[in-house]
């Protein structure tokens, strides 16, 4: 770290992602609260657990190999071998990944991907519950949070990858890589877990199934919105020089950049993070009557909607691509629940999947002919190339690996819990416990009285 | 003697890396921390194999009926 500018620089950024991620735990903090709202009275201890204990389960193993897949994927299987250079730095037993006082780095970018690792598996939780099990629901969360999301991050969402290079992929603020891939997941989980008992009547109708805790519920999204403005700062780099970047920017005026190391400013997404936060509420509260709970939810899917993009549309884009893809989601949710009957108790594969996968696609439209990155050789943006990373983020490494691993669970019986667990609830072991250490504290308690 | 190597910090800082513990020793600790790792998935599958299983056993249509209209 010598010279002044070059360690202001260096302290500044690994401050800026330190901050980032105390921001972006709001994310988990308000998924947490809006599952447990969204359980019934029953299950709300087991629902509560089943989110919390993805941080240490995402966070060992992002740390043992979900890191080194983002630096050795870019290029692999399709388009070379791994790349065991640039992973080496970052194996779980590189001195980098450790207490090293000449690297101020690693950790806090580590931390900061890794918290949307733990936002990826916690976008699967809350559509499964009540009804999953907790172990199998554990193993889908490593799945997502440290190998899915990860492999297609280094697709599609670092300087080098193979989607960015050949097919001009951007999504800047990870309508895809994060939101559109989790909610294919949820849906091809779904797809083989089933409904909570109850959810349709005999000729199909869907039954709805209200949260035992509505303002809890709004707690959660709102808490999910401001954690979300630190996932925004946290994909960005927040300064860097033309030199140190390398490409084919020319001059000497330092920026902020996307992932791909494009320039954009932080008062640009702050404009169109607003604005889509705006036009999604505004669209759901339209096309859903001013139902709470869809015009909440629909805030947060417009910004889904508009973050592929958001580095470089104007605000009103954001906004109209925000409404719009709200209405997709919406419409999509209760046109999939009625005709394959699938029970997605928090709205997840819409706000997320749906969403997401319309932000992808509509960028290729508006930023057709734009450069994914600042360097030669790569593919611009394209809608065909928008389309086709899309489907790669929402089926292929989203739907199709849940199926199979959740149709292999399913087989073993270790998927579901049984009928008389779901009916009782599952909190049943919490609530003896509870129960026993009440009435005993309550005996002893009276019988001092008496003394 | 230090087990991080340095007993001071009178260094220049230019030339100080990692300064952990059990230096050359990585891969036996990310080994035990794979293990502990999978074995939680174990011991935690197991325990709630045998607790629903329990569960199933206990069942009581009034203690279900009870737990419903909670909500």
């Amino acid at each position: 770290m010598d010279g002044n500018l070059n360690a202001i620089t260096t302290i500044f950024t690994e401050f800026y992602y330190w901050v980032t991620v105390v921001i972006m735990f709001l994310i988990h903090v308000g998924f947490c609260l809006y599952e447990v709202a969204a359980s019934r009275r029953r299950n709300y201890m087991h629902t509560l657990m089943k989110n919390i204990m993805i941080i240490p389960l995402v966070t060992v193993t992002f740390f043992f190999f979900g890191w080194w897949i983002y630096w050795a994927f870019p290029d692999f299987p399709l388009f070379g071998g791994l790349n065991l250079e640039a992973g080496a730095a970052n194996t779980p037993w590189s001195e980098n990944m450790s207490t090293h006082l000449g690297d101020r780095i690693t950790g806090v970018f580590w931390a900061a991907f890794l918290l949307f690792s733990w936002t990826a598996a916690s976008i699967v939780s809350g559509s499964v519950i009540e009804r999953i099990r907790s172990s199998a629901f554990w193993v889908h969360a490593v799945l997502i949070g440290s190998v899915f999301w990860i492999i297609d991050a280094a697709w599609g969402w670092h300087a080098e990858g193979w989607m960015v290079k050949y097919l001009g992929y951007h999504d800047a603020y990870a309508s895809g890589v994060i939101h559109a891939i989790a909610g294919g997941y949820a849906l091809g989980i779904l797809t083989v877990l089933g409904p909570r008992l109850g959810k349709f009547a005999a000729d199909g109708t869907p039954r709805d199934i209200p949260p035992h805790n509505p303002w809890l519920v709004a707690i959660g999204l709102f808490l999910i919105y401001t954690g979300f403005w630190g996932f925004y700062a946290a994909c960005n780099v927040p300064i860097i020089s033309p030199e140190a970047i390398g490409g084919l920017i020319t001059g000497d005026t330092w920026t902020a950049t996307n992932i791909y190391l494009g320039p954009t400013t932080l008062s640009a997404i702050t404009f169109n993070f607003l604005m889509a936060l705006s036009g999604g509420l505004m669209a759901a509260y339209i096309v859903s009557n001013g139902d709470p709970f869809w015009t909440f939810s629909g805030g947060l899917a417009g910004i889904i909607a508009a973050s592929a993009g958001n580095d470089l549309y104007h605000p009103v884009q954001a906004m109209l691509v925000a409404a719009a893809g709200v209405w997709v989601a919406y419409k999509m949710h209760f046109w999939v629940e009625r005709k394959f009957k699938i029970d997605d108790a928090v709205g997840a594969v819409a706000v997320h999947g749906y969403s997401g996968f319309f932000g992808v696609v509509i960028a290729g439209f508006l930023l057709w002919g734009a450069p994914s990155s600042p360097f030669e050789g790569f593919a611009t943006i394209n809608p065909f190339g928008q389309f086709l990373g899309a489907v790669i983020m929402f089926f292929v490494l989203g739907f199709i690996p849940a199926v199979v691993v959740a149709k292999i669970q399913a087989a073993m019986g270790v998927l579901r819990v049984p009928v008389e667990a779901e009916l009782e609830g599952l909190d049943f072991e919490a609530r003896i416990k509870y129960e026993q250490a009440v009435n005993e504290i309550t005996a002893v308690n009276k019988s001092m009285l008496e003394k | 003697m230090s087990t991080i190597e340095y007993s001071s910090w009178a260094v220049d800082l230019a030339e100080v890396g990692p300064v952990y513990p059990l230096q050359g020793w990585e891969v036996l600790m990310v080994i035990l921390g794979v293990v502990f790792w999978l074995g939680w998935h174990v011991i935690q599958h197991r325990r709630e194999t045998k607790e629903l299983q329990q569960q199933v056993k206990d069942y009581s249509k009034q203690s279900a009926s009870h737990n419903i209209e909670q909500y």
